[in-house]
């Protein structure tokens, strides 16, 4: 059991779901409430990562992060190396591959709260900020700890992209999915079905949770 | 101190805009052109008349294509200056059709929501204050799924004017409620307005609402108002077809003007395809010109023999069709040509011994025929 991979597996899906709670919030929003008329165009690419293979996605972030891409050289000429084969590298990957995973669930929340709600707080003279945080959010809750909870075991349990983008450094990028593959490489099976199992059993108890707490939400707040 | 009148025209809502929308699938063009002074007006109309698109206008909900929006001089919207208050800032209160409470904050908090720029403790003082004066203190920790639905109408309304609004917009929102709740929850309303005069203006599509409520009615069908007035003139004289379903006339014809008398002030009109004639009172039209006769089913006399001796002008033979009880009224049907609805009590009825098939002879008096141009 490689204990080291899970930490760094755990402290990256976090990072990834704290990130994506901040910028997928927004996302969301602009994707539930916008009316212009090529918004379906920016849901079909928020919708991406769902459908490409993450090999193809990989590459693609690979290419982006790399010496010759402008934030790749940004980066370089920052922090004088490159972000391919690093954490932080693995974290930006990782955002984009799970960014659909936060998104439509926040947004088919927001999309639920009942616009008059919003006309209300409106002419109770709240600005459009305030009707967010007082109305929306409060609303979506269930919504959001979806997306949140959907987004941390998807960057759990991924493989493709991380191995495009972060290889295998142990400590550095190498995550529970792909040590379970070495194992299997080097035919440790006894040891590749420990950590499959315990990354099988984290990931149970993740989703069991969101769905219990979005039960009991549902008896907390009986107008859902 | 202010003259009642100077208070009046300072709190006047001024409303002249244009607005196309579409309902049902229909285009509409809402042409708006009014002022309401402080108190409560009646907006009555059909349902896809305009009257939501018309509220949502003045809150700012909706942007009009065109024209003027101003509350005591204070300029909402001005097309020709682009001027557009945003929604938050138009201080105007607005109670939805469906309410739209907040279902995740209590009473209190619900009340406390358009307060949220004043202090924590004058905040209390305020909503204490607003729920006291619609009685429902008591429901303040509760949340709105758990309180009735006259309840929740009165923490609507509380919401909405707790703010101190400009003016009040009420969407059908005692739709829903028995009469008796409806008065008590409307005197406590004009009880509020007595000390803060503005202008509240109530949505409804329903008859009795306008005579129980209105100081004032405008009649809006269609994207425009056609008829301002008290209730009673507004209601009892109507003008149009479409009005008269609205306001319960329960017989309409098309009618032909056969011969006018004017120094009698009055007409003989046939009813189109019938060889029944009505004298009617005049409508300065000429011999052969077309309209609509409407004439309420409760002021039609049915008499089991031919009269004699009345005052009444219009005395038709006819036939009973059917007879249906409806609650306490008697729905009677008479061919006389045409088709024609009369309601009896049910004593009527038993003493008159109707039957399908009797004979019978209607009596309308000539001012109980309501003429409508035709358009």
């Amino acid at each position: 059991m490689d204990w080291q991979a899970f930490w760094l597996t755990t402290r990256l899906a976090v990072l990834v779901a704290t990130v994506l709670i901040v910028v997928g919030l927004p996302i969301a929003y602009w994707i539930a409430y916008s009316r212009w008329r090529w918004k379906f165009l920016a849901e079909a690419v928020v919708a991406l990562p769902i459908v490409l293979p993450p090999t193809v996605l990989g590459l693609y972030v690979l290419v982006a992060l790399g010496s010759r891409s402008p934030l790749g050289r940004w980066w370089a000429m920052l922090t004088g190396h490159t972000l391919a084969f690093t954490f932080a590298g693995l974290v930006i990957g990782s955002i984009v591959y799970s960014l659909p995973f936060a998104v439509q669930p926040f947004a088919a929340s927001f999309a639920l709260v009942d616009p008059r709600l919003m006309a209300a707080s409106a002419t109770l003279g709240a600005s459009k900020l305030q009707t967010f945080f007082r109305v929306i959010l409060p609303l979506s809750l269930p919504g959001i700890v979806t997306g949140v909870a959907l987004s941390f075991a998807h960057t759990m349990g991924e493989f493709g992209v991380v191995l495009m983008v972060g290889g295998n450094i142990p400590g550095v990028t190498r995550t529970v999915s792909i040590d379970i593959y070495d194992q299997v490489q080097a035919l440790n099976y006894a040891s590749a079905n420990e950590t499959a199992l315990v990354l099988l059993a984290l990931s149970f108890a993740v989703l069991s949770l969101v769905y219990g707490l979005n039960r009991k939400a549902g008896a907390a707040w009986p107008w859902k | 101190m202010q003259s009642p009148t100077d208070r009046a025209s300072q709190n006047a809502l001024t409303a002249q805009f244009q607005k196309r929308f579409s309902n049902a699938g229909r285009d509409f063009t809402l042409d708006i052109r009014f002022t309401i002074a402080p108190g409560i007006a009646i907006i009555f109309g059909p349902s896809g008349a305009g009257k939501t698109t018309l509220l949502d206008c003045i809150a700012g909900l909706t942007i009009p294509d065109s024209g003027r929006i101003a509350v005591t001089g204070r300029i909402l919207f001005d097309d020709s200056t682009h001027t557009n208050l945003p929604v938050q800032h138009r201080k105007i209160g607005y109670v939805f059709q469906d309410l739209a409470l907040f279902p995740h904050l209590t009473v209190g908090k619900n009340i406390e929501y358009g307060l949220a720029g004043v202090g924590r403790s004058d905040r209390r003082k305020r909503s204490d204050a607003i729920l006291e004066s619609f009685r429902i203190a008591h429901l303040r920790d509760r949340k709105p799924k758990e309180i009735s639905g006259g309840e929740r109408q009165r923490v609507a309304l509380a919401r909405a004017l707790v703010a101190d609004p400009c003016v009040l917009l009420l969407d059908e929102p005692l739709a829903a409620l028995d009469a008796a709740t409806k008065s008590k929850i409307i005197d406590d309303l004009r009880a509020w307005n007595a000390l803060h005069d503005i202008p509240i203006l109530y949505i409804t599509h329903n008859r009795e609402e306008v005579f129980a409520l209105g100081d004032r009615v405008l009649v809006l069908e269609n994207g425009r108002i056609v008829a301002d007035g008290t209730p009673h003139t507004v209601m009892t004289a109507p003008r149009r077809e479409s009005m008269a379903q609205l306001v319960g006339f329960e017989n309409i014809f098309h009618a032909v003007v056969s011969a006018a008398h004017e120094e009698r002030g009055t007409m003989k009109c046939r009813i189109a395809d019938s060889n029944v004639e009505l004298e009617t009172p005049l409508l300065r039209a000429d011999p052969g010109s077309k309209l609509f006769v409407g004439i309420r089913a409760g002021d039609i006399l049915l008499a089991a023999v031919h009269p004699v001796s009345l005052s009444a002008r219009n005395i038709i033979p006819g036939r009973v069709l059917s007879l249906e009880q409806r609650d306490v009224i008697v729905i009677v049907r008479v061919n006389c040509g045409v088709d024609m609805e009369v309601h009896l009590t049910l004593a009527a009825r038993d003493s008159l011994d109707l039957q399908p098939g009797r004979e019978v002879w209607l009596i309308v008096k000539t001012h109980s025929c309501h003429l409508m141009a035709a358009i």
